[in-house]
This record gives structure tokens, C-alpha cells and sequence, in this order.
């Protein structure tokens, strides 16, 4: 459901919350000579491996005119290195079933890789290849270019993309967390061989980067075989903590004509960094307002009672130096005008009434209550891991998790509702037939 | 073909366990005296139950002018029953830290929670409740109907690949009701009355027609007893109507296209194949992955990367399903990229496969990446769950062990053989999507 553009921090939201379920969950963190920060689950249930490398290359990086150079960048990470071409890397990977896969946000690139535990060491070499000798040869940078282009093509037959690009634009005008990760037609056809280089080389450091291993591999050995296989990755130069967006967009309406059955809705505006000390009130409120799917009031409004709408939700998403708040929802064009409205009512409602105990309880208790559930993989693990790491909430963030839910009150999430949801800053975005949609 | 009442499609291939590659305890059966199956998997590696209540109808059910009956119902399951207030279920699981869901195919209807050890049995109770004693009310009838209808649009009018997978569907079949979309027609939906669904539910919700799939950190001795005693009052029912339709052999392409706002043209191939009561199934499914299992698959290196015509490109099989269903191709074309031609280079693809043996090592590649998922799989406790209720409504959960082992045996002249038998033009429906831009002013 989460078609916006933001996907860091969309995958930011999701991961977010967690108390302790299993003691071993609580990984192993270290720092290799390299300076990449390894953490390490050791779960012996399957023989496999879940890998998760973020590094800090995302597109605040690079410059409005080369918009997409992060992104192209790391795509190209599994087309070529030194030893193997584009299709002798997936060649080598297809053999023994193993997925690997790279991309970029907004903050971080990532590398993923899952694996069978006795393919490790191919994999890890992979990786290591990957990491020190990527090639970008220009045939590949060529085709990578044409599958980008197309898909930002393809996003435009995705209503909900075309609204959450149109959101993005509107609230961090002139800034990195404004523009697509994947550039624009123009920006990614002007895009060099030697910019590609030149920001592999600069940014894809082990001091700037965090891996998380979680499978049937001890600390001990995969720290070995990282010391081993990465030697030759070096380290470079450390980077400031990334700046949050100076321009923030205000009060504002745009409408997107496409010629669809319903209008695809966004109502949002700029919300909190992670660290923000109002973080859980927060989630919690917005648990009450749309994030609780089923038990929100959102849910119960607009689809229970009034069968407006099959999907609507909100969310806080946080990022390390920024946040938005974004409400979402899709409607027949001709119910798009009372849709906006009851979701506004229940905005001003959360802001000028205290919600029930119940409510409170309720979201308190599926937030601590489900953490556990949410990390039943080793693959959700791994991501989860580097997610910890790169907002600095520390190993036992698990163990602590419940704490920083309970302690939020009734009151709490009154004043953060009448703090952080502000009807005077709110962007609309509505995508659909405008003709419907004014019609009334 | 899934509709869920909320949330994304699952998206997983459905693969089986086989002795030597499972990890978890093996599947448990039970059979109540009102015929409700009991299906338990052990798995204690996370600490979450996953329980769900799977009942044999589905959209394959249903009657001319009746589509979306099935799936309309799932969502009227939700409103209650004396005991559980309208829409109470879903804040019940999640005040209790649970997460839950329900969802309709062409041949089933599931509803699930996933939750703690210590909370599983409030899941247990509501949907034994929810088998017996649903109320049905006619206030939310209308509303909901609004609902479904939205839910048509976000996921089938608005989208058109799914859009074009509807037409070239009803085209595919004339006479099985998989020709019929699962959330239903338009039409349909609205002409569909609350005395439908009392009606439906009636027939088809009966222990007998029904199992239990439990899966995760449970132990059978404490469970199965709370099971017995929750499930075990409920009434066995009327046998549910047989259903006995088969399609007639297709004798010649049919072609179908769909002209949409859209941006890059799509082409998609369905053809007539069998399911997993056929022993052919292993190869078939053995051919989607040399087609279409990852980049350096033939159709993917082809056609995505040499020839650059497609954006991307894929071969889907489905064997585990009640009648059989299809093997079929779709693709994304590039911008600039002519459908004919991306359908031509497809064609020389499939004639290749059918004239000339995949070599010793593309075969060993194929079985090395279904091995690989199979485990890969078992790392999700909902997965496993899903897996052993997909079989059971396909032919019984039995056949999952025999899975690896059919796709072990399976050699190079069976993959040219299944290809040349099934891969056959005269079985096939193509649908073609065209994109247009016109705006409505």
C-alpha cells in the first residue's frame, strides 16, 4: 500500500517499533579494521543467510542536475566488476539460487543478499567483487539507463506513485528528499560514466556502511570471512550528518488529471526526524487516526461507515533528519470532496479532544503486543538490524521499546496531535478526473 | 487471483516441503467428528502462532451473475456475530498485539491472525464464532458493497495490466467459471443482495467444508484439546454442492486487446496447462524458472537485455490449484518497442525450448534455484501455513512431500516434451494492452 516515494521512510515506519521477544534477537555489534559497523544474529534454524549492507550513498548526495546519479549507481552494482560481466554475475547467483539485489533511497544505498548457508563464501566473494571492482561499463550504463527511464514511465500509470512523487516535490522544494531517487527523464540521459565512478569511489566506503548477518553463521566465522573477502575494500573519507530540508512547503492544492475511476489522495505536510522526542506519542496517535488500520478512526469513518474508500491510512515517516506526515486514500472521483472532509474532521478532532482510555490502550498494546511479529524472518531481522544501527537507537532498543510506548498518555497524544497535525500547513495532492471530482 | 480485504497481494511462490529439505517438525493431521480437518506444523524458531481457517469456496462457486459472491462474503464476515460487535474481530486480534486478515481466491476463502503463543486462543474462539454464528446484518450490507466496489477500481479499473489480465481471462475460458474475476463484475456486485450471501454462507460454511492450518510456536498437546473444544460443538453440515465443470480443449489462438490510459503496451500469454494432479506439473514448473527465474533466464536475457524490447518479463505456473489453471507469460514492453515484435522474439524463444534439449547445466540451475526457495521459504512460519492450505485445497497436503523429489526426477527431454505439448499456439489467449493518452477534458 505504501506507493509514496518516500520509501526510506516508509521502510523506516514499518521497521520502526519492537520489544524483545527472543533474548537472541539482541545481536552482536562490532567494528571491523575497515570501520564498517557488523552486527550479527547467529539463528542456527535454517541453513541460510540473510545479509543487509546499507551504505551511506543516497541521493542527498548529489546535485539537483544529476538527479538519479545515486540510484543509477547502484543498480549497476551486480552489471560488471573486474572479474565478471553483468551476465556472469547473475550467472554465478542464478546457479545456486541466491538472491542478491542493490538499490538507492534517499539516505542509504543497499545491498541484500540471501543465500544458502553453503554458498556463503561465493556469495561473500561476490559481494567483495561487487564492493571493490565494479567496472560500470558503458553498455551497461546504457541499459540501466533505458530500465530507469521506462520505469518512471510505468510510475505514471501508478496514480498513487504520481501523487506521492507530486507530495514529495510540494513539501521539500529544492531539496534532495523532494526529487524522485530515480532522477527524471532528462537528468538521467545527461548522467556520466565518470560521475558514476567518481561517486562509487567517494561514497562506497566500509567506514561509511553497516552490515547486518543474520543466519546460520557465529559471529566469529562471518567476521572472519568478511576481514577476509573485504580486505581490499578501503576506507574513505567520513561525511557530515546529512542536513535537513531548509524549504518546507505550505498550505497548497494540486490537482493531477488522469483519466481514472478514483481520485488517488494525499493530505499531508512535514512531520519529525527519528530522534524526535515525541517519536512514540506520535505513532501512537497516529494508531488512532489511520495507522491502525481496522481499529482507526480513519477505517471506521471513511470506509466502515460510509463505504467510501477500500484503503486509507496515515503515517508518520521519519528519516534522520527530516519527517513528513502523510494521510492516504482512494475514492470514486465523486466522493473525493467528502472524503478530504471527514478526513480533516478526524485531524481536528484528535486536535481538540482527548482520545478515550480505551483508544490509548488499545494502540498501545498492539504496538508493544505485535513488535515481536514483525521480525519472524531472518531476512525482516537483517533489515531491522541496520535500521537500529543507522538511527543510533542501540542494541537494547528491543528491550526498551515498551517502555517508550507505555509511558505515552491520553494527554500526550492530544498535544502532539495539536503540536504535529497542522490543518493550516496541510498539502493536498489529488490525482484523478478533475471534472468528477468538481462536480458536486 | 487473490482478493484480500485489505493490504497487498501475497506475492510468494508456493513451494512444497520434501523430507531431507524441511527444517520444521512434520505436518500433524486430525479429522474432528464433524469433519473439520486439523492441520499442525511445529515450528519454533520465532515466537508467533500463525492459525487460520481455510474454507473450500471460492469465486469457482459462484454462478452467472453472481461473481464477487464469495469474496463479498469474506468481507460480510467481518460484521459481527451476538457476541462480537460489527467490525470488533479486527481490534479484538490487535488490542491482543495480533495481526489479521482475510482473503479470496478462485478456489478458496481464508481468514487469519498471526499472534503470540500466550494469545493464539482468541483467535481459536473468534473464528469457531465466526463459523457458526454470523450475523450478517443488513445495515452494513450497502456500505460495504460501496467498499468492494472501490476496491475494484483501486485494484482492477485503475490498473491496467490487471485490467487486461481480467478481459484476456474471460477469454481464456468459456465455460469453467475461472473466467470469472475474483472481487467480480461491476454489474454483478451491485445486483448482489444481503440474501446472496445468507444464502452462500449457508451452503458452504460447515466444519466439513472447512480445515484448520496451524503453524508456529505452539504446542500440539495444549492447542489440539482447545481446538477439539471450541470447534468440536459446531454442527456438521450438508455436504456442499460438487462441482464438476471442465473446460473444453481450445482449438485455435483467441486474441484479445484492451485500449486504456497507460504508458508502456503489455502483452500477456496464457496457455491451457494442467495442475498438479498431472505428473507433467514438475517439468512445467521446472520451464517457468528457464524461462523466467531470475536475469539470466532465456527470456529475461533475451529479451530484457540483449534485444532490449521488454522492461520486464515473466513465466508464472501455478500447479497447485483445484482445476487446472495455466502456464503464462507477461511482459512489460520498453518505451518505443513495438508489441508485435517483443511477440515475435517471444514465439522464437518458446520454439527454441520446444526443438532443442536446455542443456545439463541449465536444468541444474533451474533445480538449484527451486531447492534454494524451498528452504528460503520455510523462513516464514505464514508462508509455510499458506503452503500447506494451498495443497490441501488442491489435492491434499500429502502431495507437498512429494514436491523435491518430482523436481529432482525430472530430466532435459521432459522439459522439451512439456514445452512442445502445452506451449502450443492453438491453446493459447493473448491479450494485448494499448496504451492511450487521451485526457478527459
Amino acid at each position: 500500500m505504501k506507493k509514496n516515494l518516500l520509501k526510506l521512510i516508509a521502510l523506516v515506519l514499518l521497521a520502526t517499533p519492537a520489544p524483545g521477544a527472543h533474548a537472541d534477537m539482541v545481536p552482536k555489534r562490532s567494528v571491523l579494521n575497515s570501520g564498517m559497523v557488523l552486527l550479527t544474529s547467529e539463528q542456527r534454524a535454517l541453513p541460510m543467510v540473510a545479509l543487509e549492507l546499507i551504505i551511506d550513498a543516497g541521493s542527498r548526495h548529489e546535485a539537483a542536475e544529476q538527479a538519479g546519479l545515486a540510484n543509477l549507481t547502484s543498480k549497476l552494482l551486480t552489471y560488471g566488476t573486474k572479474k565478471r560481466s553483468a551476465l556472469q554475475v547473475s550467472e554465478s547467483l542464478d546457479f545456486i539460487g541466491a538472491g542478491l539485489s542493490s538499490g538507492a533511497g534517499e539516505n542509504v544505498a543497499s545491498v541484500s543478499l540471501t543465500i544458502l548457508k553453503k554458498d556463503l563464501a561465493v556469495g561473500l566473494e561476490l559481494l567483495a567483487e561487487i564492493l571493490t571492482s565494479s567496472t560500470f561499463p558503458q553498455g551497461e550504463i546504457d541499459r540501466q539507463k533505458q530500465a530507469i527511464i521506462a520505469g518512471i514511465r510505468a510510475q505514471e500509470e501508478d496514480p498513487g506513485a504520481v501523487a506521492g512523487k507530486a507530495f514529495a516535490a510540494a513539501l521539500f522544494p529544492q531539496s534532495p528528499y523532494g526529487r524522485p531517487v530515480e532522477g527524471t527523464e532528462a537528468s538521467v540521459k545527461s548522467l556520466q560514466a565518470q560521475s558514476l565512478k567518481d561517486f562509487f569511489s567517494r561514497y562506497y566506503r566500509p567506514n561509511r556502511s553497516i552490515m547486518a548477518v543474520v543466519g546460520a553463521v557465529s559471529e566469529q566465522e562471518i567476521t572472519q570471512a568478511l576481514n577476509q573477502a573485504l580486505h581490499g575494500w578501503s576506507k574513505g573519507a567520513a561525511s557530515a550528518a546529512p542536513a535537513a530540508p531548509s524549504n518546507i512547503g505550505g498550505l497548497q492544492t494540486l490537482r493531477i488529471e488522469k483519466d481514472l475511476t478514483q481520485a488517488n489522495i494525499i493530505l499531508g505536510h512535514a512531520g519529525v526526524p527519528r530522534g524526535h522526542p515525541d517519536y512514540y506519542a506520535l505513532q501512537v496517535m497516529n494508531y488512532i487516526l489511520g495507522g491502525g488500520g481496522f481499529s482507526s478512526r480513519a477505517m471506521d469513518s471513511i470506509r466502515n461507515e460510509r463505504g467510501l474508500a477500500y484503503s486509507v491510512y496515515s503515517f508518520f515517516g521519519a528519516d534522520k533528519s527530516h519527517g513528513s506526515f502523510q494521510f492516504v486514500m482512494q475514492t470514486k472521483n465523486e466522493s473525493a470532496q467528502e472524503a478530504v472532509r471527514l478526513a480533516l474532521e478526524e485531524i481536528r478532532r484528535l486536535r481538540e479532544q482527548l482520545v478515550s482510555e480505551q483508544e490509548l490502550n488499545d494502540a498501545k498494546n498492539y504496538m508493544t503486543g505485535s513488535f515481536p511479529l514483525r521480525f519472524d524472518t531472518n531476512r525482516k531481522v537483517a533489515g531491522f538490524l541496520a535500521q537500529v544501527e543507522l538511527f543510533e537507537l542501540g542494541l537494547d532498543y528491543p528491550n526498551r521499546y515498551g517502555a517508550l510506548v507505555a509511558k505515552v498518555s491520553r494527554e500526550d497524544v492530544q498535544r502532539v496531535a495539536k503540536q504535529f497535525l497542522q490543518p493550516e500547513k496541510l498539502i493536498t495532492v489529488i490525482v484523478g478526473n478533475q471534472k468528477k471530482i468538481a462536480a458536486k | 487471483m487473490l482478493r484480500r480485504r485489505f493490504g497487498l497481494l501475497l506475492g510468494f511462490y508456493v513451494f512444497a516441503s520434501s523430507p531431507g529439505l524441511s527444517y520444521a517438525e512434520p505436518v500433524q493431521e486430525f479429522v474432528l467428528d464433524n469433519g473439520l480437518k486439523v492441520l499442525l506444523l511445529e515450528d519454533h524458531k520465532s515466537p508467533s502462532v500463525t492459525f487460520q481457517v481455510w474454507y473450500r469456496v471460492g469465486s469457482r462457486n459462484e454462478k452467472d451473475g453472481k461473481s464477487g459472491l464469495a469474496h463479498f462474503l469474506e468481507h460480510f464476515l467481518f460484521k459481527g456475530t451476538p457476541t462480537t460487535g460489527p467490525e470488533e474481530y479486527s481490534r479484538i486480534i490487535a488490542k491482543n498485539g495480533g495481526r489479521s486478515n482475510a482473503f479470496t481466491s478462485t478456489d478458496m476463502t481464508v481468514y487469519f491472525a498471526t499472534m503470540s503463543r500466550e494469545k493464539i486462543f482468541i483467535e481459536l474462539e473468534l473464528e469457531a464464532d465466526r463459523m457458526a454464528n454470523a450475523l450478517l446484518g443488513d445495515t452494513y450490507f450497502e456500505p460495504e458493497k460501496k467498499v468492494i466496489q472501490e476496491e475494484r477500481r483501486l485494484r482492477t479499473e485503475d490498473n491496467p495490466a490487471s485490467a487486461l489480465g481480467e478481459v484476456a481471462n474471460a477469454v481464456a475460458y468459456t465455460v469453467h467459471p475461472y473466467r470469472r474475476p475474483v472481487v467480480g463484475w461491476m454489474e454483478d456486485i451491485q445486483n448482489l443482495s444481503r440474501q446472496d450471501l445468507v444464502d452462500f454462507y449457508k451452503l458452504y460454511y460447515a466444519p466439513n467444508n472447512a480445515f484448520i492450518v496451524v503453524t508456529g510456536d505452539f504446542s500440539t498437546s495444549e492447542l489440539l484439546p482447545q481446538i477439539k473444544a471450541a470447534y468440536g460443538k459446531i454442527a456438521r453440515g450438508a455436504a456442499a454442492p460438487k462441482l464438476s465443470v471442465s473446460e473444453p480443449e481450445q482449438r485455435g489462438e483467441r486474441r484479445v486487446t484492451l485500449k486504456k490510459e497507460a504508458e508502456l503496451p503489455v502483452i500477456q500469454m496464457y496457455y491451457h496447462a494442467p495442475n498438479l494432479k498431472s505428473p507433467d506439473s514438475f517439468a512445467l514448473d521446472l520451464l517457468s524458472v528457464v524461462l523466467a527465474g531470475g536475469r539470466s533466464s532465456r527470456l529475461h536475457h533475451e529479451l530484457v537485455y540483449k534485444k532490449r524490447l521488454a522492461r520486464e518479463i515473466d513465466a508464472d505456473y501455478s500447479a497447485v490449484s483445484v482445476d487446472p489453471t495455466g502456464f503464462s507469460i507477461s511482459a512489460q514492453l520498453l518505451p518505443g518497442k513495438d508489441a508485435a515484435a517483443l511477440e515475435r522474439e517471444i514465439d522464437r524463444e518458446l520454439e527454441r525450448i520446444k526443438n532443442d534439449l536446455v542443456s545439463d547445466k541449465e536444468l541444474q540451475k533451474a533445480k538449484n534455484q527451486v531447492e534454494a526457495a524451498f528452504i528460503f521459504a520455510q523462513d516464514s512460519i505464514f508462508g509455510q501455513a499458506m503452503k500447506i492450505g494451498y495443497y490441501e485445497i488442491a489435492g491434499g497436503w500429502r502431495q507437498m512431500e512429494s514436491y523435491l523429489d518430482g523436481i529432482r526426477k525430472v530430466n532435459r527431454d521432459d522439459i522439451r516434451r512439456a514445452a512442445k505439448k502445452y506451449l502450443e499456439r492453438d491453446r493459447r489467449t493473448v491479450g494485448v494492452l494499448i496504451p492511450t493518452k487521451e485526457k478527459n477534458q
